[in-house]
This record gives structure tokens, sequence and C-alpha cells, in this order.
């Protein structure tokens, strides 16, 4: 056991090796897939091969006759019970949400979406009887391309839906009063650039498949799911199937990875349910690969539409974007929410005079879209830190030079921006000077003027990303502004236990986190009790009955405030016991290392355990105070944090066979105050990977068909350990003025920066072929083919594959004998 | 139905099993070792990794039937019998090479059948050696890290090197 004299003076700041790591790297682990249950049935789900067709018929019966099925249904059987898969984002009055069927009942609107379902004594025999359920489908044209989808006459992915329009949503700052019209400053533009860029599709392919049991318990359930969100998802659940919330229990066990993928309420989740309750038996369904693939929600796919403005001398001074973001077949949990939390992050931490964000959201028979993570921060991200080097680009200046001119200075803050939020701290000039440093950045350009003039088949390529992003959702006040249906407070509890251990109930989530090791931190900090002392319980909505969960970069911000609250209550308490033990008044008392004393009389004091015992025992507490030391704390911001960083890139880009590799990548980040630098490291780490991932690797294809050609891991590219190189990384400490621990958020910071300075070093490399954009991902194919034609590449035709619908998947014939310049 | 007899985690077991049916199915959902996971169907991910008789493999792709005769080690028969660690569970531990974990065992076992081949990796010798197996969460640096450290743990101490 620790004592107290071995503890360091602050726990806060320590690297300590995480407490989660002991059940998982022993394998003692709790997967959703792990539990079993006496009698329990395991599903089979039989998916649409059809991107859009009319069911016309479904007949299970064939799979009925097999050996050890026990039931089947289609979604008929459950269609007045299944209700809708909620969507708690209307983003406007009049947006369109078709309803989202859990089990297909008359139509499908994507590959994968799920059809029927069979359950049997084990997963094989559920498994094989798949291939005995016939279905007619009567077919109907696929929806792939967002433009042609909008466009009058097209065909239509919901017949009852006026068109494939979800919903508009605007802002202008010239009208919301946050600063001046758009159509001024476009009009008065001295240097005006427009460019399209293409976030493609991406898949979150957490590394854990999904996987629901559900025990049907009395006139309720219990739940284990692969989720980061149990708490949602006992709500959710709740209203979505008219079970009363009390008879709902969801359980977060050990969960491998989100991402904001399982920032869900998935269908799998409600048709457990359903044959649970019908059959009165316990139910599991695991997915395969394949079906995560194709049937869990993806990310990003926008078009993005960007127009920037500026005076001669390069400063900005307005930005307008225009997007169309693919909703897929369906609204899911925060599908039409994504690109508009990226709507007040497109101006960064430049000072624009004018802005101006549109976004439509679009129907396509695909399969939904929803967060991944970063959620609309790194699209606004992407286009911004592009647009910025094509007009540095356009005005022969240092991209560098144009982010100085622009950027908010360290004495401007706090900031309040042409989007009206209002920047908490930062220093982009002390991170950018650091992160300059650390790669050599003056010895690269040289060595890439050097690779420039003697022709070198392999170019040098430098690219920066000076990024902020929005974390720690969110002022309740602010999601009820933006019509989110929550609020984004976050529950932590206390209990002090008679020997003085200490429980702590956490409403955040964690799933790869690190919160049992960072809250204890925490905790140890501001009780005065052993690191080892303390147990974070959390995932369960019986133990740990409220909280709003884990995405968003939310968890230390919001999550990490209530465990300090619940902490000081407990000291409070704790101080009127220990000032009748000491027979003293409380007001004389201080509090430092886990002891009471009076202040001027050292020597003399009680510790937290001791009154913890006190309190325990009851025996002689003062009058008037409950025997308990327990407390409970519901923190809701008053504002974001925004961290920020500088993140270069230096990529080697061989022009001969187009294939980009990444020789440095430096990024210092400012993330404010840091609980544990370990962890935090990691996440940095996690994020850029992820990230580059999405510059050079990922892309969700779809065939002119709308079959997803990229529905295993054999054509779905996440990265391997050969395909990344190493990281430097550092940090700057701006302290956040929105938090008693001055902390920021890092879960989405790497994914965010990280894309643009890679795409940004790629395009850099290749400017004198007068390049202007790669589709991503950024392809040896598209590179070579870019170098090959030496034409801008940002036009829906020009890469290898189509991201978003069209003719094709891939050309062999579309390079031209274009010279070099 | 075939009979096998496999000896997994220094435990013997004989059970009949159908042909079809795969190792990892196998460990998982007739023994109970559910510390090897499932996390795809193309043998892309590396998860189920497990050594049979020594040498890395990938469960999901490897039938029960053929692991006859055979002796496998998971996730949960690295540590020693009193609890102590292997020397890659502490590397792992000790560098922060695991955020979620799920990926955790098959990428330890992989890099004790790459260490094994190659005591002393370099780091891309590491990034090669286990490219067979996804990680999602950690962009691999910190695992590179804990496969370089591991190794000098395991050459400068013969015993632990011999698994």
């Amino acid at each position: 056991m620790t004592t107290l004299e071995d503890r360091p003076v602050t726990e806060v700041g320590k690297a300590r090796k995480r407490k989660e790591d002991a059940h998982l790297i022993t394998g003692r682990t709790t997967w959703t897939d792990n539990m079993t249950l006496p009698g329990m049935l395991h599903l089979a789900i039989l998916r649409s091969p059809m991107a859009h067709a009319k069911i016309t018929r479904v007949d299970v019966s064939g799979a009925l006759a097999r050996t050890g099925v026990v039931a089947a249904f289609s979604g008929q059987d459950f269609a007045e019970t299944q209700g809708v898969i909620p969507c708690a984002w209307p983003v406007t009055a009049d947006m369109v949400n078709p309803g989202h069927p859990s089990l297909a009942v008359t139509q499908v609107n994507h590959v994968g979406e799920a059809v029927a379902v069979v359950v049997a004594r084990d997963k094989y025999a559920a498994q094989d009887a798949l291939e005995a359920i016939d279905i007619d489908y009567d077919p109907l044209p696929p929806v792939l391309d967002m433009e042609a989808a909008l466009a009058d006459g097209a065909v239509k992915v919901h017949d009852h839906t006026e068109s494939n329009k979800s919903y508009t949503w605007a802002f202008e700052s010239g009208a919301a009063g946050t600063g001046g019209a758009i159509d001024d400053a476009l009009r008065e533009a001295e240097v005006t650039v427009k460019r399209r860029f293409i976030q493609q599709r991406l898949i979150p392919a957490f590394m854990e498949p999904r996987s629901t049991v559900v025990q049907p318990m009395g006139d309720g359930v219990t739940m284990w799911s692969s989720t980061q969100v149990p708490h949602i998802l006992r709500t959710m659940l709740s209203l979505t199937l008219a079970l009363p919330e009390h008879k709902v229990r969801v359980i977060a066990p050990d969960v491998g990875g989100g991402f904001g993928g399982k920032l869900q309420v998935t269908p799998e989740e409600v048709i457990c349910t359903l044959v649970a309750r019908k059959l009165g038996k316990p139910v599991k369904f695991t997915e395969s690969r394949s079906e995560s693939l194709m049937s869990a929600h993806h990310g990003r796919d926008q078009i993005q539409d960007i127009t920037i403005t500026a005076k001669k001398d390069g400063t900005v001074t307005g930005l307008d974007v225009h997007l169309m973001a693919d909703m897929g077949a369906y609204l899911r949990l925060v599908s039409p929410g994504v690109p508009v939390l990226g709507a007040f992050m497109f101006n960064s931490i430049y000072k624009f005079g004018a802005y101006r964000f549109v976004c439509d959201g679009v129907f396509t028979t695909k399969t939904p879209t929803d967060a991944y993570r970063g959620a609309g921060r790194p699209e606004a991200t992407f286009a911004i830190e592009r647009i910025m080097d094509e007009l540095a680009n356009e005005l022969g200046m240092d991209p560098l030079e144009l982010r100085r001119k622009n950027w908010i200075k360290h004495e401007e803050f706090p900031f309040t921006t042409v989007c009206g939020l209002t920047y908490d701290s930062g220093n982009y000039e002390a991170a950018t000077a650091r992160a300059l440093e650390l790669i050599g950045w003056d010895d690269l350009k040289a060595e890439r003027e050097q690779r420039r003039a003697r022709k070198d088949p392999v170019q040098l390529g430098l690219g920066i990303s000076t990024f902020t992003e929005m974390c720690g959702l969110a002022p309740s006040r602010v999601l009820g502004s933006l019509d989110y249906a929550a609020g984004g407070w976050e529950n932590a509890a206390i209990r002090v236990l008679a020997t003085g251990k200490v429980e702590v109930v956490t409403g955040s989530s964690a799933h790869g986190q690190g919160h049992e090791t960072a809250w204890s931190q925490i905790v140890a900090d501001q009780l005065g009790v052993p690191f080892d002392d303390i147990e974070i319980i959390h995932g369960d909505t019986q133990s740990s009955p409220k909280g709003m969960d884990t995405y968003g970069s939310r968890s230390l911000t919001v999550g990490g405030i209530a465990v300090v609250q619940a902490a000081e209550k407990v000291v409070a308490k704790a101080r009127t016991i220990a000032a009748h033990m000491l027979e003293a008044n409380p007001d004389d008392l201080e509090f430092s290392g886990g002891t009471f004393s009076v202040k001027g009389a050292p020597g003399a004091g009680k510790t937290i355990q001791e009154i913890a015992f006190a309190t325990f025992a009851a025996h002689d507490l003062p009058d008037g105070i409950e025997p308990t030391l327990d407390s409970d704390a519901t923190f809701d911001p008053e504002n974001f944090s925004f961290p920020h960083g500088t993140h270069l890139c230096a990529i080697d880009v061989d022009t001969e066979t187009g294939r980009a590799t990444i020789r440095r990548y430096v990024c210092v980040d400012d993330i404010g105050e840091v609980i544990n630098p370990l962890i935090v490291e990691g996440q940095v780490h996690g994020g850029i990977a992820q990230g580059i991932a999405q510059a050079l690797y990922e892309e969700a294809v779809y065939d002119d068909a709308g079959n997803l050609t990229t529905g295993t891991f054999v054509d779905y590219l996440v990265p391997s350990a050969a395909d990344l190189p190493s990281f430097t990384t550092d940090r700057t400490v701006s302290r956040s003025t929105t938090n008693p621990l001055g902390v920021k958020g890092v879960g989405e910071a790497g994914t965010i920066a990280s894309t643009p300075a890679v795409v940004n070093a790629v395009i850099d490399a290749l400017r004198p072929w007068g390049i202007n954009d790669i589709q991503m991902p950024c392809t040896p194919e598209r590179i070579w083919r870019a170098v090959a034609t030496g034409a801008e590449k940002s036009d829906r035709d020009a890469g290898g594959t189509v991201a978003y619908g069209g003719a094709s998947t891939s050309t062999s014939d579309g390079s031209s004998d274009g010279e070099l310049s | 139905m075939a009979q096998i007899s496999v000896t997994v985690d220094q435990v013997d077991y004989s059970d009949e099993v159908e042909p079809r049916l795969l190792l990892v199915h196998y460990l998982r959902e007739r023994l109970g070792k559910v510390g090897t996971v499932v996390g795809c169907d193309t043998s892309n991910c590396g998860a189920c990794t497990v050594l049979l008789d020594g040498k890395s493999v990938k469960s999901c792709s490897v039938l029960a039937v053929q692991a006859n005769g055979s002796t496998v080690t998971t996730v949960e028969g690295l540590a020693s019998a009193d609890g102590s660690l292997h020397a890659i569970q502490q590397a792992f531990h000790d560098e922060h090479a695991l955020q979620c974990g799920f990926c955790t065992p098959g990428m330890m076992l992989a890099a004790c059948d790459l260490l094994r081949e190659n005591p002393n990796p370099s780091e891309q010798e590491v990034r090669e050696g286990i490219e067979g197996n996804l990680c999602r969460c950690t962009g691999y640096q910190n695992i590179v890290r804990a496969v370089q450290a591991a190794g000098r743990t395991m050459s400068g101490s013969a015993t632990e090197a011999s698994l």
C-alpha cells in the first residue's frame, strides 16, 4: 500500500502509468462479446445486397427449418413495435427526417441495411440459416452523387419526402451581428480565391466490432453494449421502444475504441432488445468486420466550396463556406449536427471581418454518416488551412507569414471571433516558434529549394497546419440554441468508504482514454488520498446513473470538473466534522495533503481517513450533520475551451511513382494544463495517425451500383505500423480560463490538425507542376496522375477513385501525355 | 466431429469439434479463453494472434483441428504462474503502448514471435514485423518503443526470452 509520505506533492501533471492496463495486458477483459448467459441465443442479421430497392416478399420459413434455429423475423414482424432510430439533433425547424427503421420493412436504402434476423442456439447455426431466407427485391436506381441528388427531377431516396435535401443550415456574420456582411467582403475584395475541397467518406473502424447482449428482466431489460454512450443509449432506447426508462439498464463494459463510431443508438441494439423481449431469452449479436464497415455509421463526406477574400497585403477579410454534407440514407443520432459543429470553426485562428456558412444535408443511398473523431471540426480545419495555403500561393506570400499576419495575437485573448465564440486563451506565436525549431524549418526550406532547382525526382514538401478547435461539449445553453435535444453537463459522485478508500462515480464512459488513471490523479490531489486508494466507477447506468458520456473531447473539461466539484463538497463536509473532532472553528482549519489542522497549530490534525471512519461510526458528530462524506456534483460549462497547436509535416514525394512518404512530423499542441502527460502524448499520437490516414490512405468507396467496394480490411486501408512515421510532439501551456483545472481537451486535436498539414506538404512539393489540389487520400495513383497531367485535381472525376458516387471506381486510361513544367 | 487434443496456456484439453471450427472460436467459445479476440474476418487485423508451438498465427485463420497435438499460448498464458508479468506485458504498460486494449493481446504475441526471430530489432524492423496487426488508438509509436524495450529486457534475461 502506498503511504501518504510516499506521495508526490501533486498527482496532477505526473506521467502515471495507467490503472486500466492491468486487465487489458493479461486478457482478463470484459468485452461485450465475452459475455455468456444461461440460455443465451445468438442473432445473425441478413443485410441488403441492394443500394435501393422495394422489398416485395420476405420468407423466413427456410431459416426456421434449419437445425438449431429458434426464431426468424423480418421487418414486418416488428413494423408496429420497432419505432425509429432516434435523431437528437433537428438542426432546423423544417429539417426532413425520413425515419429510420431498425429492420427494413418495405424498402432498403443502402447496402448493408438490416432486413431479417435469425435467432439460433449458436452463432454458426444462426449465420448458416441466413442463406435460407428468401427475399424478393424490386430494384430502384441508386442515389450516389450529392449534386445530382439535389438536381430537379432526381430520383428520391425516400418516396415520401419532397426531395433529397434534409435541411439547409446557415449562418452569416452580418445578420448575426458578430461581424460584417459577407456580400460586402466579397464585393470589396482585392484578392479572391475559390476552391472546392472534397472530404472523402471515412469509416471510424474502431478495433472492437460492435456487440450487444440483452437480457430481459421482468418488465425491463439489461443491455450490455459496446457503446460510447450508455446513458444516452438508455434514454433513447426507452423513448424508441416505449420502455419506461427506469426499467432499462445499460452497461458499457470494456469497449474497444469508438472514435465517434459508437456514439450511436444502433439498429442492432434495437433489434436485440425486440427479440430478447419477444422470446423472453437473453440474446447476443456481434457483428463481423464486414458488417461493421458497411452498417456502422460512416464519417466526413462533404463537398466544400470555399471562397476567401483578402487585401493585397494579405489581410484576410471574408470567408464564404458552402457545404454539401452527405447524410447517407437516414439520419442517425447526430448526423445532421456534425457539419454544424464545424460551422464555427472554419474561421479558425484568423481575424476575418465577415463570414458565411451554408450547409445542405443531402440524402443518398449510402450508409448513414455521423460523428467520427473531430466531427465537423476536422472538415473545417482542413478547408481553412488548405485555402490559406492557396491564398498564400495566389499572393506569392510565405504561407507561414500569411498565417502570422492574420492570426489572433497572444495579447488579444480572450478574443471573440466572427462567429461569436469567445476563445479563452492561446499563444499561436509560441507554439509555432517551438514547432519550427523542432523540425528545423529553415534547413528544410533550403533543402526544398535545392531539390526544386536540381529537378530532383523526389521533391520535398513542407506543410503547415495552425489549428484550433472547440472542446468540452458543451454548454447546455449553446446546445439548446443549436436545437440539440439534450444538455452538455456531466455528473460525478464521490463515496468515501469507512476505511478511507474512495470510490469516484463518473458519467463519462471511457473506452481507452484513461479516465480511471486521470480521475484518480485529480481526486488524489483534491482529497489528499493515495492514487491507489481510489476506484473509478463508470459505464453502468445502475452504478453511475447520471451522465452524458464520452465524445467531443469533453470528458476532462466537463466530467473532470464535475469530479473536482464533487471533491470540494467532500472536503467541505469533512471540514465540519474535523472541526468538531479538533474542537475548533471550521474557518480556523486548513486542509493540506489530506489532513485538517488548526491554522498556526501544526502537529494536531485529523486525516481524511480518520474523519471517514469517524463519520462511518457516527458516534460523535456535530448536531444535525448527516453521517456521510459522500457527494454529488453536476457541472455545466459556461464556455467551450479552445486548444490549439502548430503541426508541421515534411514529406518526400516521388514524382515518378507518386509515392508520398512522411519524413518528419512535428507538432506542438497547447491543450492548457495537463493531468497526465503520458496519456496526452498517446492521444496525440493516435489522433495524428487517424488524420494522416485521411490524408494518405483511407476512403470508403462506392461503385456505380451503390456497393461499398471497401467493405473489408483488405480494401479499407487502416494504416499499419509500417505506413506511419514516428512523431515528434511537444506542448506549450496556455491555461484555459473556462474551468478550474485550466484544461482544454486533447482527444481530437491530432486528427483535426494533421490532415491539412500532410496535404499542404504534398501540394507544396508539387507546386512547380502547377498543382493546386489533390483529392484525398493522396494515393500514389492520384499524385502520379496529377504530375503526369499537370492539372488541378480537385475536380470530382480527377481521382483514381470516386469517393462520392459517379460512374467508376477506377480508370486506367485517365492519364495524358501532359508535359511536366 | 473430430477429436483433438491441445495444450492451451499449459492446460491440456481434449474435445470433439466440428472440422470447420476456427481455432479462435474454439478458444473463446469452448474453452472460455476470451482474452483472445476477433477483430476482422479477412485475417488483416491480427487481434486474434496467438502462439502455436511458439510461432505467431492468426487464430481466425487456423482450424481447431489443425491445432491438434500442438501447444497454444494466448495472452492469458503470458504471465508467470505467480502473476509476474512477461517482459512484453511490462513493456506495453511502461511505454503506454495501449489505449482501448483490444489489439493488445494479438500485438503482444506477434511481438513475442518477432523478438524470438530478432531479439534486438530496429524501429523499422519492428514496424515491418508488426504490420499484420492493426491498432486504431496509439499510432503505433509507443508500441514500437515497447517492443524494443521488451527486446532489451528479454535478451538480458535468457529465461524470459525462452517463451
